[in-house]
């Protein structure tokens, strides 16, 4: 039996302990927007924030997380206005939209601690979340604004 | 004539036997009824308990999903595997029957309740410099509010004629000296609280100061490091490698929380030292603690952010344009880059790799275990996870991971046979602690 919290709410488990973590959240929970991609945690696709930082989920097993705080693309903001999501929008970056969760997740948990990226911080951060389509020059863009959106509304990250 | 020096030989070994005899064997306390708990008061009670944890006592006392404090935690030493005790409250398997004289002198001298030697795998080296106050709070917490299991003690592995418990006898006469702590008069107050917490209950040298080939603690080494469970304990004195040195701030910071800006987490044995056991002391024995061991470290109070070290890290965390021309750079950049990049100065949460002890010490133990196993919620950072990338990346893989950190932000030596340490501590599996 695992126990955490999840987009706010508590949650229990019971699945074998080295089951990834990516499993319990879709085919448990039912968290579908968290995506599988690789699953060996080089694609980024599957990332959630475990305690506030961008995890790759397909490769932490369930036992890792016992009382850790869990937040998925679902709980990122409840409006789904979260200044990245809204960026996101706003400059239409996903093309075939598969990784775009793992890329907002990478992106806000970027901005929280980076608050002002260069692009080289962008680059540094963003390289483990892949795009097949190459929309990576949307995806700069897209976290560029998004910053400077939250410059304005500190309490929004 | 020759006859007589044979004979005063004789008797002299005689004596001698004799002596080691007299000076080997200790009475059994009688058993008593396990007291109720409201012999104690809750205060003492609670005293034991924070010291219980201090001295993280379930730790080595607790087996892998068994109940704690009932033992059969196996502890792998060069002379063969030992079995921690019961110390449960259970009066036939556990220490139940034990008169609090009798736990004292087990803390004290080493000496069970039917006179038996214990192995110095348990720690009354350090526990022996405890106040009498202490130990009677940690009798009165495990009599009170542990709960008895019934749980038979599993024999030790050790070969004929190391499972002689009387041959303790001799190692306690080469080796240990009991006694309370002294402190050093012209220390501070602070200073003082921390060396008999660190030199008493909390045992730090027993993993962090090397051992001699009869497993006592070489006392003219103290603290200088030492390989323990598999995992390298790093030195706690001028000698640590880390980029950035320790300080009593630092100290404070990371056993409080198990990690700090500058400095590694805690893992693997390290990580229940904290998290089941050093947080629970008060604010100000921690800074005590600090202050002992930031003394012996001796570094002065310069800021870490301007450490050169920093700056060569983050530096080498710059994404470079030809990243993928180096394999374990390309690694790097895709599995681990995400959490551990730095910008202009290091975040908290973002542990720098470059400036880590696991980076710079002599030997990549403990680098590897972390990139094969990560590190769970309940460790480390508390609440955060770094998973593990052991069945995500190969040994080759990890090992040019770890070359790529060394090479590229320590000026270090490269580590010999990389790739065999791997394979070596991958065949250890998820549980090496």
């Amino acid at each position: 039996m695992t126990r955490f919290t999840i987009n706010g709410k508590p949650i229990e488990v019971d699945v074998e302990g080295d089951t990834p973590l990516l499993w319990v959240i879709r085919e448990e929970i039912g968290l579908t927007g968290t995506k599988f991609g690789c699953g060996i945690g080089m694609c980024g696709a599957c990332t959630v924030h475990v305690g506030g930082r961008a995890t790759r989920s397909c490769v932490t097993p369930v036992s890792a997380v016992e009382g850790a705080v869990i937040t998925t693309i679902e709980g990122l903001d409840p409006a789904g206005e979260h200044p990245v999501q809204t960026a996101w929008r706003d400059l239409k970056v996903p093309q075939c939209g598969y990784c775009q969760s793992g890329q907002i997740m990478q992106a806000a948990a970027l901005l929280k601690d980076i608050p002002d990226p260069s692009d080289d911080d962008i680059d540094a951060v963003m390289t483990g979340n892949l795009c097949r389509c190459m929309t990576y020059v949307r995806i700069r863009a897209a976290v560029r604004e998004a910053a400077t959106a939250m410059k304005g509304s500190p309490s929004n990250g | 004539m020759i006859k007589r020096i044979l004979a005063g030989g004789v008797a002299l070994a005689v004596l001698g036997l004799g002596g080691f005899g007299l000076y080997a064997w200790h009475p059994a306390f009688d058993p008593i009824t396990p007291p109720m708990a409201d012999s104690f008061a809750p205060e003492q009670i609670e005293q034991g308990r924070v010291l219980a944890a201090a001295g993280y006592c379930a730790t080595c006392h607790t087996a892998a999903g068994g109940a704690p404090f009932a033992g059969n935690y196996p502890m792998k030493t060069d002379f063969g595997t030992i079995y921690s005790t019961n110390i449960t409250p259970d009066a036939e398997t556990g220490i139940g029957n034990w008169s609090e004289a009798a736990f004292e002198r087990a803390m004290r001298e080493g000496v069970d309740r039917s006179g038996a030697h214990l192995l110095p795998a348990f720690p009354f080296d350090h526990f022996t410099k405890m106040s009498d106050a202490d130990i009677a709070a940690l009798y009165a917490y495990i009599m009170t509010s542990v709960e008895p299991v019934k749980a038979e003690h599993k024999a030790n592995e050790l070969p004929f004629p190391l499972n002689q418990r009387i041959l303790q006898a001799g190692w306690k006469m080469l080796f240990f000296k009991s006694g309370r702590f002294e402190p050093v008069a012209d220390k501070s107050e602070a200073w003082n609280r921390g060396a008999y917490l660190v030199e008493g209950v909390t045992h730090c040298g027993a993993c962090h100061t090397p051992r001699n080939a009869l497993g006592a603690e070489k006392t003219d080494q103290p603290y200088a490091g030492a390989a323990i469970d598999d995992w390298i304990a790093p030195p706690l004195t001028a000698a640590n490698p880390s980029g950035v040195p320790w300080s009593a701030a630092e100290f404070y910071q990371y056993l409080k929380t198990g990690t700090t800006i500058y400095h590694g987490s805690a893992a693997g044995p390290m990580a229940p030292v904290v998290h089941a056991g050093l947080k629970e002391l008060p604010d100000s024995d921690l800074a005590a603690i600090g202050t002992y061991l930031g003394d012996i470290v001796g570094a002065g109070g310069a800021d870490p952010a301007a450490n050169p070290a920093v700056a060569q890290s983050l530096a080498a965390g710059v994404p470079q344009a030809d990243y993928r021309k180096d394999e374990g750079e390309r690694l790097y950049a895709t599995a681990c880059a995400a959490c551990h990049y730095n910008s202009q100065q290091i975040t908290e949460g973002r542990p720098d790799l470059g400036i880590n002890s696991a980076t710079r010490l002599a030997d990549p133990t403990n680098l590897i275990h972390v990139m094969l196993n990560g590190i769970s919620a309940d460790q480390g950072m508390a609440g955060v996870v770094m998973p593990g990338f052991g069945t995500a990346l190969n040994d080759q893989q990890i090992a040019a991971i770890a070359a790529y950190l060394r090479a590229s932000r320590t000026p270090e030596a490269p580590w010999a046979d990389l790739e065999t340490k791997v394979a070596t501590i991958r065949a250890l599996g998820a549980m090496a602690h």
